[in-house]
């Protein structure tokens, strides 16, 4: 233990590409609003966007991708559970919408 | 093994006691480590719940929900600039990542002064944003945005937007105070006695966590 190196320790070049990788993203997400664009395209650039910028930071700024395979499972499996929750919540909120309509809309 | 035995002989809720706190470790990192991950993965949980009910009340509101690109628009030189507080907010909170990434590399690399100085500028950039967002908050206040009603459509937009962001800001918050008792630990030489730097690096995975949760906020409640 002694000899190896302590925790996490990667070239400065790679933090900064991160960064500026970052910037450019972010710089992406809010020209999709200044310029409008709408529909189907607005959600896929929206979520692209954000999946990216959320893997880098997680990956490199959090160390995940270095980490070892158990750590890996232990954090990023979990939050998988939530999809199901919001999949339930956008069905409810569906149909409570459509409730609504039904019976308030005459 | 001669451990093992040791523990088979003991009472069943020492025994429990003992296989927990026993010198086994399923992940070979620092127990500070692994102990932030563990938080934050909760911390996942809670703000997911916060934006699936925010996205629960979004759907099934019969009212129009406020165009955000108009709610946060300033007006700047005559013209009306959409979002432009809450993109350099965005920025803000980047730039203070990148720094925060820097702090954990030059603590790494036992240099004292560059760790502190890019700690404090990052708390800096943390204490702007909060700023900024009071900045933000008081604008909505005053123009009648409260969490039952609002002067342009769904009720649900006002308290979906005040617990959200205010959530992230008290953890944005508690990450600047964080941030700067690390910096006096490192400035102090605290963590050179210690013999370990790792607990910056600790430090900075609360400070991208704050950032990545920012990214959802920012996708979600401001672009959507």
């Amino acid at each position: 233990m002694s000899d190896a190196k302590e925790g996490q320790q990667h070239p400065l070049t790679v933090y900064l590409w991160i960064w500026l990788l970052l910037f450019v993203l972010s710089t992406f997400s809010y020209l999709v609003d200044f310029y409008h664009v709408q529909g189907m395209l607005r959600w896929t650039l929206i979520i692209l966007f954000m999946l990216l910028k959320a893997g880098f930071i997680v990956a490199i700024f959090m160390h995940m991708a270095w980490e070892r395979l158990a750590l890996k499972f232990a954090i990023l499996l979990p939050p998988l559970c939530l999809l199901v929750l919001i999949g339930f919540m956008a069905i409810e909120g569906d149909y409570t919408f459509l409730t609504r309509g039904a019976a308030f809309v005459r | 093994m001669a451990h093992h035995d040791h523990t088979a002989a003991l009472p069943p809720l020492k025994q429990v006691a003992a296989d927990y706190a026993a010198d086994k470790q399923a992940f070979p990192v620092p127990w500070g480590k692994a102990m932030m991950w563990i938080f934050l993965l909760s911390d996942t949980f809670i703000f997911t719940c916060f934006l699936t009910g925010y996205m629960n009340v979004r759907i099934s509101t019969m009212d129009t929900w406020p165009n955000p690109s108009q709610v946060f628009g300033l007006h700047l030189f005559g013209t009306e600039v959409p979002l432009l507080l809450i993109a350099i907010m965005t920025f803000v909170l980047i730039t203070s990542s990148g720094t925060m990434a820097l702090a954990v590399n030059y603590g790494y690399r036992r240099d004292r002064r560059r760790t502190v100085m890019l700690l404090c500028a990052t708390a800096a950039l943390g204490a702007t944003f909060v700023g900024m967002q009071a900045f933000e908050w008081t604008k909505l206040i005053m123009e009648g945005v409260r969490p039952w009603e609002n002067p342009w459509g769904a009720e649900q937009f006002g308290s979906a937007f005040f617990m959200i962001t205010g959530f992230h800001g008290c953890h944005v918050t508690a990450g600047v105070i964080y941030l700067l008792i690390t910096a006096k630990r490192v400035g102090s030489g605290f963590y050179d006695r210690k013999g370990t730097y790792e607990t910056v690096e600790v430090a900075g995975l609360y400070w991208h966590f704050v950032d990545l949760v920012w990214v959802f906020i920012f996708a979600f409640f401001y672009l959507w």
